[in-house]
């Protein structure tokens, strides 16, 4: 399934891994701290509620 | 309806709510698209070798991270000149997004250009300018957190915007501005013999449509964020008041 990359193999992986690795990295912590807030802010709202 | 009623926070919330799940499919399906038909189904480049692979992530990369930059600015002259409080969390959401792309855009170039200029870095005007870019970013970032006051760290964050504006256009027009360094110029034209091969063209545009909408669906995200914990931190101060 691997493309034949030839002599630059390692520079292309490497350039995919690191930049995949950034894209998940950024995701994921936009997504954990969207579901910080949001908890946090429910908890809050419904603290004052009660 | 006028564009301005969506700086209304609730108006804003409804609407991004809506339009999220689309641009993050749309980001999801596009990227793996690209990338699967850049990285798997196209040729090598007769003179660059596989290393042509990398365009898929740089380019997008670079777009994004200069148009980030200017969308930034447009957020911001929107907060200094009509006080739209969702208009500057737009423009703190984009940042590390924005500074993420620029780091990609970096570490891909300098990846690529070792094989192929012999050097990992250069002191060529449009690298210089990019690296700059991303030291704005990073202070832009900083500034944001080290003032407690928003409205304050919103006025100083968007002077700060404008400033660095003048290092987003340098990094895209600095190959013509300056004839001269190792960067070449736009792989991207109008023009059919200056652009590059339509089998490298076609995924390349799947590939920035796909980080153009991760993008979109990034700020969106992280905006809706700012707008609750900013609500949030009202909440606690009211709270530490009663």
């Amino acid at each position: 399934m691997m493309p034949e990359l030839g002599k630059y193999a390692a520079e292309v992986t490497l350039a995919y891994g690191v930049s995949l690795c950034l894209l998940a990295a950024l995701v994921a912590a936009t997504v954990l701290r969207s579901r910080r807030v949001r908890r946090d802010l429910r908890e809050m709202e419904k603290r004052r509620e009660d | 309806m006028s564009l301005w009623e969506y700086a209304n926070p609730v108006r804003f919330m409804a609407l991004s709510g809506r339009v999220l799940p689309w641009l993050a499919w749309g980001a999801g399906l596009c990227i793996a698209a690209g990338l699967f038909w850049g990285f798997f189904l196209t040729p090598e480049d007769y003179r660059q070798g596989s290393t042509v692979k990398i365009i898929y992530l740089h380019v997008p990369a670079a777009l994004v991270a200069i148009n980030g930059w200017l969308a930034m600015l447009v957020a911001s002259l929107i907060w200094l000149v009509r006080r739209h409080h969702v208009s500057a969390l737009v423009a703190r959401a984009a940042a590390p997004v924005g500074m993420v792309m620029t780091v990609i855009a970096l570490a891909t170039g300098a990846i690529w250009g070792q094989p192929m200029w012999g050097t990992w870095w250069a002191w060529d005007p449009r690298l210089t300018s990019f690296l700059i870019l991303f030291l704005f970013y990073l202070g832009y970032i900083a500034l944001w957190s080290a003032i407690e006051e928003p409205e304050t760290a919103a006025d100083l964050t968007g002077v700060l915007c404008l400033v660095g504006s003048v290092f987003a256009i340098l990094s895209r027009y600095a190959v013509n501005f300056w004839n001269q360094g190792l960067h070449q110029g736009a792989s991207l034209s109008l023009d059919a013999k200056e652009n590059v091969a339509d089998v490298f063209w076609w995924p390349l545009l799947v590939s920035m449509a796909g980080f153009v909408m991760l993008f979109l669906a990034l700020v969106l995200a992280r905006t809706r964020t700012e707008i609750r914990a900013r609500r949030l931190h009202v909440l606690r101060l009211r709270e530490r008041m009663e």
